[in-house]
């Protein structure tokens, strides 16, 4: 019985960093249309950014989450101008060129100003250590990204379902040009959520830093991670996103518990499965 | 008349050629992509060394051609093998971080009259494959067996073994228990945990319920690292009093910034770290730390690229810039000398370097900065790997 809790744990609070970091992946690809494979590269900046303020400026950690989280927003709305606006409603070929290719300069810029090494976030005092819960214990910061985590999920589910830029995101996604017709000013909805899902990016970023450490690869390195999260919960979907990142987290760290030796093979194995079976995902909307 | 000025041209050309010539090296390793810090490595201990000993062996000059395998890729590397042999006429091959990489490498050394010096690549097989293959970085035989007798020591009697399921990992366990259960201690259980894993505290606590008194790890130095390091702290089994064992990928020097206070403490054994206290390190650290621009990328496969490139240049002296792989590999046979690591010698048999082995503890130096500290040393140790191969 102490495994089993000790499993779910675990999978809990790794479910809940896959969460944080593919959910703006998830408003991209669903919402926007846009493959961006070089959410992973935003991600990064983020770390990096909040590893330079609180270990080279010595910055709070809240401090330094917020630098990060608006840091690169800034960095990416230019790009959204520049570059983005071109591929929205782009073939999906010409969109995955364009992301990867901005991927690999991002890999080459961070590499050349920060160089291979790791960079770690340092945490605060609150942060750092373990809690005991009774029967095992867990990292403090885990908690904070399970905590992160819940209430991202809250308050994207409120932005899109209760609010009315909701409202004008959902018109503008379903049919642009009626939308526009109707006096929606999409490219500003576009750009606003572009910006969303970047900073929720660049929170991911920061927030798993510990599980995932910034370094220049991160960008390529856990991609294909967060691109079976979104494809397994539906594009698109917070709840869907929320429950594959729950059920893969929960495999996978079974899996690792129990017979290591299988690797991901299981992951892979439920991932086929639930492909087949829902092939737009867990939660997919239907276009 | 045309005839005549073609003769005297080439005439010219090969009487050139044994007077002073430029004699091409080609290195091969990561010099881009995820593992581009070590083929940074190479670069500063191949540069250290020229900047030291000069760019020419007798008349002849010496030239390093640079080709970029950025993950292991035996076919790729093949094929830039092939080019430097070919179209660049190397005399020398050398370099190979990966394994797989030098093993596909070696059935071409023969025609190509071509020695092949390996500045990392680990595994103990890859001196078997050719008679003109010569190493001068570490098996993880060589830098694991060594662990086992201080675990033993430590009064660890129950390890587990945790590695990374891949060709070093697996030799890592193997020459780990085979040192353990010699000293008379007991693996309760052998962990293989696939490369790509990010999260470890299912391991950890796989570790914690099977109640060992130590563990021992092998994970490939780089991301990961920092991630098992974690975990073994958050999950608390350092306060739990669990043993720490690993040989020194784990705490390489341009990690241990990164890792901080979580590598506090833990033991490993290495063939060399950079604090190592002796003149010709410090000659060594100095000249490879302006090579490299930040002293603190400086980690472990600069030595093996610094004494491979020592091993290089006494072959072109001992063959006079002749192309001739046998006489150059003979010539290296038995070779010994003071590497910044330590006294090193080339074993006559294996071709692969004997070396001294550390016992280092990750500690805070007065600068708050964190150095692998050596406490112990295991003299002249050879590869025991090549033992069990047979």
């Amino acid at each position: 019985m102490q495994t089993v809790f000790s499993i779910a744990v675990d999978a809990l609070a790794y479910g809940m960093v896959l969460f944080v970091i593919s959910i703006g992946l998830s408003v991209t690809m669903g919402l926007m249309r846009v493959v961006n494979l070089a959410h992973g590269a935003f991600a990064m900046i983020g770390g990096y950014i909040a590893s330079y303020a609180a270990r080279d400026l010595g910055l709070g950690y809240g401090l330094a989450v917020l630098l990060a989280v608006f840091g690169t927003i800034v960095i990416a709305v230019p790009i959204e101008r520049l570059l983005y606006r071109r591929i929205y409603g782009a073939p999906e070929l010409t969109q995955v060129l364009m992301t990867i290719g901005i991927t690999f300069c991002i890999i080459g810029i961070a590499n050349y100003a920060f160089g291979p090494t790791l960079k770690t976030i340092p945490l605060p005092p609150g942060l750092e250590g373990s809690v005991d819960l009774g029967f095992r214990s867990i990292a403090t910061h885990r908690i904070f990204a399970i905590l992160c985590g819940l209430s991202v999920a809250a308050a994207l589910w409120y932005l899109i379902e209760r609010t009315g830029f909701g409202v004008k995101l959902r018109a503008a996604v379903d049919d642009a040009a009626m939308a526009a017709a109707l006096g929606v000013r999409t490219e500003i909805v576009y750009a606003v959520s572009f910006a969303v899902a970047v900073g929720l990016a660049a929170l991911g970023g920061v927030v798993g830093a510990e599980l995932l450490p910034v370094e220049p690869y991160y960008a390529l390195r856990y991609m294909v991670t967060f691109l079976v999260v979104v494809s397994v919960g539906g594009a698109g979907s917070i709840s869907g996103a929320l429950i594959a990142c729950l059920l893969l987290g929960g495999i996978d760290t079974a899996g690792r518990y129990l017979v290591p030796e299988f690797g991901e093979f299981f992951f892979y194995l439920a991932v086929i499965a639930i492909v087949c079976v829902f092939p737009r995902g867990l939660a997919g909307r239907i276009r | 008349m045309k005839r005549t000025i073609i003769a005297a041209l080439a005439a010219l050309t090969i009487g050139g050629a044994a007077q002073a010539d430029t004699i091409k090296i080609g290195v091969i390793g990561p010099f881009s992509g995820p593992f581009a810090l070590q083929g940074k490595n190479f670069k500063a201990g191949i540069d250290a060394y020229m900047a030291l000993n000069g760019s020419k062996v007798g008349d002849d000059d010496i030239e390093v051609i640079y080709r970029d395998v950025p993950q292991p890729d035996p076919a790729q590397s093949k094929a830039l093998a092939q080019e430097l042999v070919v179209k660049e006429g190397v005399q020398y091959l050398a370099g190979f971080y990966f394994t797989p990489d030098a093993m596909a490498v070696t059935p071409l050394l023969e025609q190509a009259n071509v020695p092949l010096v390996i500045m990392n690549a680990a595994t103990s097989a890859i001196v078997t494959k050719s008679p003109l293959v010569v190493r001068t970085s570490f098996t993880l035989w060589q830098t694991s067996t060594p662990i086992a007798k201080v675990a033993k020591d430590a009064g660890v009697s129950k390890v587990i073994s945790v590695v990374s399921d891949y060709g070093p990992g697996v030799d890592a366990e193997n020459a780990f228990k085979t040192g353990f259960e010699a000293a008379g201690g007991q693996i309760v259980e052998a962990i293989r945990m696939p490369l790509a894993t990010n999260d470890f505290s299912p391991i950890m606590q796989r570790i914690k319920d099977s109640g060992a008194e130590g563990v021992f790890a092998f994970l490939p130095s780089g991301p990961t690292t920092l991630g098992f390091v974690k975990a073994f702290n958050e999950n608390g089994l350092k306060d739990a009093g669990i043993k720490f064992f690993a040989p020194g990928d784990l705490t390489q020097e341009s990690d241990l910034p990164a890792l901080g206070d979580a590598a506090l403490g833990i033991q490993t054994t290495f063939h060399y770290a950079v604090s190592h206290d002796s003149p010709e390190n410090k000659t060594f650290v100095e000249a490879a730390g302006k090579a490299i621009g930040n002293p603190a990328e400086l980690s472990f496969p600069s030595v093996g690229a610094y004494d491979g490139m020592h091993v290089v240049y006494k072959m072109i002296e001992a063959t006079g810039g002749e192309q001739d792989a046998q006489k150059a590999v003979d010539a290296v046979k038995g070779l010994a000398w003071t590497s910044p690591r330590g006294p090193v010698s080339i074993d006559p048999e294996s071709r692969h370097i004997t070396q001294n082995i550390y016992l280092r503890e990750v500690t805070k130096a007065e600068d708050g900065s964190y150095y692998n500290k050596e406490i112990t040393t295991f003299e002249k140790q050879g590869d025991p790997g090549l033992a069990a191969l047979k």
